[in-house]
């Protein structure tokens, strides 16, 4: 951490977005994690996702429950919503905000302990419901908070700082999110933001339940050799699929990619996704296909990193439930209390 | 290592920060100033009120800080970091005064008389450039012997810069401190053939005669009117030396430079009572400092542009006022910038004396041209700009009598290269090998989060010097304008040093990636990007480096293949990648440059 508040001087020649802001106006206040941990990258590529799509930061709520990893929304967007819960609870907070408020984006920022081990069912089911949010896992592997324990998604055979090996097999939160039918599925890794902030934006771009399973060193507990979440280990056998921009409106695809090798895909809300394939067998329209590439990767140690698996056209929870489209505060007496006509005409249709 | 892998990469060679001069640039002040005076070292001895130790630090540097501080056309300032990254840089200059206000007394700080070495240098001139010389080589024991045709010593520092901005009293105490080195004075005593003082046994000779010659206007009743019209600099030496002292009530002062603003400010202490600067360029073009031009127009002195003289008017056998032609800029054939009548017509301004302040030239009448010693074609003496040697291997020049006018600080800074050259000369050694500076890079590290230097950027806006009220200042010429700061303002002000001589220091082979620096740099200059030609690298970084007078700082191939790129330009030296950085990658070190001076030419480079 630093004692000091960042300085407000910033570049003068710092770019401004559509909305007039810098970059910098989508900070939050100073970190108090340690230094160089991997969960400041991802709260500074969270910064640049919403500053790229220009999103006003009062449109914006994040949620998180209990740990390194959800002590980060204060460390981003100051001017947004926030809702700090309970340990593991984040999911329900953010799918009752969502069905009161769905005109806003829903930001949710949990960790490894809070989503796979205290919060597991809390985010199987926001998961399984398609709640229309982005949820972050900032994955390092261990409980940071408490001296660096083993959580439920280090690898089996990794290696603690004090040199004890997890023999425990591990939590892929990839592998549940795509198996419950999240919508948009990515894994990356905070030391690189060239890949992690376009999927960011594609995520919150994406109309249903988004999920990014994002591997953090913690350089205090987990960044030894032995370690299989490690800026080392992680660059080693970091296998990605696919490169990503996201675009506003459709582009030329250019001349500098070979056939075949770029694939444009439409979000709902008419963004364009153009993907350079790095894996020539993935096709990240098949759920099943994409299961099985990260299970047989895995197996053989690899960590597969990139836009695993999207569906253009997803059904939100709002679809589901045929919910009105306006939000709930924005609904005027009228709506809510349509009188003893509608009472009666819906009692008749009971009987 | 990182040498090898940097190899396989087209791109960049690593910055070479083992070269002083790398460092010494981030410095911006220090490296604008002719003397290279190490800025943000005293700036911040001022914050921490000691005065003193700023006061000497200055003192070996720039000889004169008192009168620095309110005079010195200040290089630094323009340069400065803080005016790239806010409005306005910091008051060094200003802050230098505050050094030299609340120093005490320092006289046992200073060298005693050394025991002489059995060399004698004459000095011509007793202005900065000489008194510099003198300064550097009495400590080391030489006998310097200076001539003046003043009976007073300071040279153009006592006889043309107003008291209003420069007591007497500050130059007699600075002057007086190199004289008290044990320097013979021979006052009042003009230097009228250099061949004669060859003859004599001097083992070196430094010529600092300066540019005594104020040019002067040849249009029509330049003779007629010649008792109202006036050269600026010998105007404003006769108002020093007190042989002036009234000018009449309307009063035109034609030039745009620092000695205009000076002469007109000096007509409005005299009884000028309608004093008008006329200058045929533009306002933004005028050489004149721009807080001289703000000075002066506080005084109530309208600066009229592009407007050219073209006569002078009679009445009655007395001066009655100039005619004007309407001019413009354009540019020649060739791509120069011309001032051009426009042919509008004339415009007439009447007045009762005018002060000719339209440039200065040398003069050396008093040096034959048969003694070894060449001039150009432009009728100046040849001087090497490194070493200030002439063609005669006993003659050295230096301040204005070197190159043609320039400013006190660039003076000093000939005086100590002249001192270096003269003291080699007269060891028997290459006045070519010049000694190097000094120079150290400390950590300022003291734990985790904390750094021997304030690093805490503070958002103050320059705070202004005080002035004494108008009223009183315009009433007595002796009366100073610029109160100084006192030294609550001094230390908010020293506040606003951005430090910038404390270094980021990079060491690639511990750096892990982790972005945290990039992450944490409040002014995006931290950059990993993959290698490539300067101008390409420096368009793709996170804010494309557009400054290509600030150097990228470029590390060796890192693990993933990429650099790290750091743009100098605006990095406030917060310390917050230091801070950020896990493995100690980024470290913050203070970095001294001491220039070398005479009598340090004990080491090779």
């Amino acid at each position: 951490m630093t004692f000091l508040p960042k300085p407000k001087l910033s570049h003068p020649g710092l770019a401004r977005n559509a909305l007039g802001y810098t970059r910098r106006d989508y900070e939050g206040a100073i970190s108090t994690l340690c230094a160089g941990c991997g969960h400041d990258s991802i709260s500074a590529a969270i910064v640049r996702a919403c500053f790229a799509l220009d999103l006003p930061p009062h449109r914006i709520a994040k949620l998180s429950g209990i740990g390194c990893s959800s002590k980060t929304p204060t460390y981003f967007l100051g001017a947004s919503h926030g809702f700090n819960s309970v340990h593991g609870r984040m999911p329900s907070v953010l799918t009752g905000a969502n069905l009161a408020n769905r005109s806003l984006i829903y930001l949710g920022v949990s960790g490894d302990g809070d989503s796979a081990s205290i919060g597991i069912g809390q985010f199987a089911h926001a998961i399984r419901r398609g709640v229309n949010m982005v949820y972050i896992v900032e994955n390092n592997g261990v409980y940071g908070l408490t001296k660096g324990q083993f959580s439920a998604t280090a690898d089996r055979g990794a290696k603690s700082k004090r040199g004890v090996i997890n023999t425990d097999e591990s939590i892929d939160l990839v592998g549940i999110a795509l198996q419950l039918g999240a919508t948009f599925v990515a894994r990356s890794f905070s030391g690189d933001k060239a890949q992690l902030v376009p999927l960011i934006e594609a995520a919150i771009k994406h109309e249903g339940a988004a999920f990014i399973d994002c591997i953090s060193p913690c350089v205090a507990f987990n960044n030894h050799e032995g370690s299989t979440k490690s800026y080392d280990f992680v660059r080693e056998h970091n296998e990605v699929v696919n490169r990503l921009d996201v675009i506003e409106s459709r582009p030329e695809i250019t001349v500098d990619y070979a056939p075949g090798a770029v694939e444009m895909v439409q979000q709902h809300d008419g963004t364009w996704l153009r993907l350079r394939k790095l894996a020539d067998d993935y096709d990240l329209h098949d759920r099943v296909a994409a299961m099985d590439h990260m299970q047989r990767h895995h197996a053989a140690g690899e960590i597969v990193t990139g836009l695993l698996y999207v569906d253009p056209e997803p059904r939100d929870l709002h679809q589901h439930l045929n919910t009105v489209e306006t939000p709930l505060n924005a609904l005027d007496d009228a709506a809510l209390v349509p009188g003893a006509a509608a009472l009666e005409k819906l009692n008749a249709a009971l009987r | 290592m990182a040498d090898r892998r940097n190899r396989e990469k087209p791109g960049l060679q690593p910055t070479n920060i083992r070269d002083p001069e790398y460092f010494h640039k981030v410095v911006d002040c220090q490296w604008a100033c002719p003397a290279h005076t190490p800025v943000p070292e005293y700036i911040r001895l001022i914050a921490a009120r000691r005065y003193a130790d700023a006061y000497m630090i200055n003192w070996y540097s720039n000889v004169f800080p008192g009168i620095l501080g309110r005079t010195c056309d200040r290089p630094c300032e323009p340069a400065c970091r803080r005016g790239r990254v806010e409005e306005e840089p910091v008051a060094i200059c200003r802050l230098k005064r505050v050094a030299a206000d609340y120093k005490g007394d320092i006289r046992a700080r200073l060298p005693a008389p050394a025991r002489p070495n059995g060399k004698t240098i004459a000095l011509i001139g007793a202005g900065p450039a000489a008194l510099t010389v003198a300064r550097d080589l009495a400590p080391l024991g030489y006998r310097c012997v200076l001539f003046d045709a003043e009976r007073r010593a300071g040279g153009m520092i006592r006889s043309q810069i107003p008291h209003f901005r420069l007591p007497e009293s500050v130059i007699d105490e600075e002057v007086g401190y190199i004289v008290d080195l044990g320097i013979e004075m021979r006052l009042g005593q003009r230097v009228a053939s250099l061949k004669a003082l060859l003859d004599q046994p001097f083992d070196a000779i430094f010529v600092g005669t300066g540019a005594p010659r104020g040019r002067d206007l040849a249009i029509p009743g330049r003779e007629a009117a010649a008792a109202n019209i006036h050269i600026g600099i010998d105007w404003l030496s006769s108002v020093s030396f007190g042989h002036v002292e009234a000018i009449g009530k309307r009063v035109i002062v034609l030039g745009g430079g620092n000695t205009a603003m000076d002469c007109c400010r000096t007509a409005r202490r005299l009884g000028g009572a309608d004093v008008k600067v006329i200058v045929r360029s533009g306002f933004a073009e005028m050489k004149a400092s721009p807080w001289e031009k703000a000075d002066a127009m506080r005084e109530d002195i309208p600066i009229l542009n592009w407007l050219a003289p073209k006569a002078f008017t009679l009445a009655q056998g007395r001066l009655s006022g100039v005619v004007f032609e309407k001019t413009q800029a354009t540019l020649d054939a060739e791509g120069r910038r011309q001032i051009v009548p426009t042919g509008e017509p004339e415009q007439y301004f009447p007045c009762d004396d005018v002060l000719i302040a339209v440039g200065q030239e040398n003069a050396f009448p008093w040096i034959e041209r048969d003694i070894g010693l060449d001039f150009d074609a432009r009728n100046m003496p040849v001087v090497d700009k490194t070493t200030l040697a002439s063609t005669h291997p006993r003659v050295f020049f230096g301040g204005d009598a070197a190159f043609g006018p320039k400013n006190i600080i660039w003076a000093v800074a000939h005086g100590h290269q002249a001192a270096i050259s003269i003291d080699l000369a007269c060891r028997g050694a290459d006045i070519h090998a010049r000694p190097p500076p000094m120079v150290s890079l400390v950590s300022q590290k003291m734990g985790i989060h904390e750094w021997s230097y304030d690093n805490d950027v503070t958002l103050d806006r320059r705070y202004a010097v005080p002035h004494e009220a108008k009223e009183l200042a315009l009433a007595d010429i002796t009366v100073e304008v610029e109160l100084g700061y006192d030294d609550r303002l001094a230390f908010k002000e020293a506040e606003r040093c951005l430090n910038c001589d404390v270094q980021t220091v990079f060491t690639d082979r511990l750096c892990i990636e982790c972005d945290a620096c990039v992450d944490i740099c409040p002014v995006d200059c931290i950059n990993f990007v993959p290698n490539g030609e300067e101008a390409e690298l420096r368009a793709r970084l996170n804010v494309p480096a557009h400054n290509p007078a600030q150097a990228l700082y470029v590390s060796g191939a890192l693990k993933t293949g990429r650099v790290m790129a750091k743009d100098e330009d605006v990095c406030l030296h917060c310390g917050l990648c230091a801070e950020r950085c896990p493995t100690g990658a980024w470290d913050m070190q203070r970095f001294l440059y001491d220039m070398a001076r005479a009598g340090q030419a004990c080491c090779k480079r």
